[in-house]
């Protein structure tokens, strides 16, 4: 499955479109990660937990945005595009959407 | 006694955060710096185009790359002040600037063969945002399109 952020494939010609497909997670913060970055608030610095708490859940999004993809057809998503948003406190939607296509 | 313990306790948070944001973002100034040269081979735009080249596009793919960084507690008393006399938030301003460049510094290192990478985005969040405390840590994400390029010598091909 190819995954472009850009309206085309370069060096790819699109032959079908499917319309547009995506896929979220909510990830919420952790109690044991909370501790740490507790600490890191006093002296600053990456908050490596929360990095790949952020890294799985857009992996998890990427992955089913790709299953809905694949259920009608398509082996590419052109346009990818990733969206954030906080549900409620503590916890934060990452939301990604594309369009599915055909390539040669 | 006890708001002169709370006192003690505050001001050594206050030096603590001080002294160790201070050294954190010295180090991390650094290595991003370094990085930026060495990756500088990869060139890339917010532009949805290839930028132009003779060689022909082997293949793309779909590059990202994310960080968390959390401000320390000296800089966060520093822009609560801020609030109050209004003007830039300074000590704000290089939390998300290093967490910006750290994050496309991490797209271009999870893609190290790629020739460009076209159509940058960069999307920002907070987790803690719609908590009661204050914004204490900014995330990243970077994504873009890393495109991979036959080598100059398949150029002339028909």
């Amino acid at each position: 499955m190819l995954l472009t952020n850009t309206e085309e494939i370069p060096g790819k010609r699109i032959t079908a479109c499917y319309g547009v497909v995506s896929g979220s997670t909510v990830r919420a913060k952790h109690a044991g990660r909370d501790i740490m970055a507790g600490l890191k608030n006093i002296f600053g610095g990456e908050l490596k937990g929360y990095t790949e708490l952020l890294q799985e859940s857009r992996d998890e999004a990427i992955k089913r945005m790709k299953a809905q993809a694949r259920q009608l057809g398509a082996n590419a998503v052109v346009n990818v595009r990733f969206s954030t948003s906080s549900v409620a406190a503590g916890a934060a939607e990452i939301y990604v959407y594309g369009t599915a296509v055909t390539v040669e | 006694m006890d708001a002169l313990i709370q006192l003690a306790f505050f001001l050594t948070l206050l030096t603590l955060g001080y002294v160790f944001g201070k050294i954190a973002e010295k180090k991390h100034y650094r290595s991003i710096i370094e990085r930026e040269k060495q990756w500088m081979q990869i060139p890339t735009t917010s532009g949805r185009h290839v930028l132009s080249t003779d060689r022909e596009v082997k293949g793309v793919k779909l590059a990202t790359g994310s960080v968390v960084i959390s401000v320390d507690y000296f800089k966060r008393i520093l822009a609560g002040l801020r609030n109050i006399f209004g003007g830039n938030v300074r000590s704000y301003e290089t939390l998300v600037d290093r967490a910006r460049r750290e994050a496309v510094l991490r797209m271009k290192e999870s893609c190290p063969k790629a020739d460009q990478i076209i159509n940058l985005r960069l999307e920002t969040s907070s987790i803690s945002k719609g908590d009661k405390n204050q914004i204490g840590s900014v995330e990243v994400l970077a994504y873009g399109t890393a495109v991979y390029l036959y080598p100059a010598s398949t150029a002339t091909r028909p």
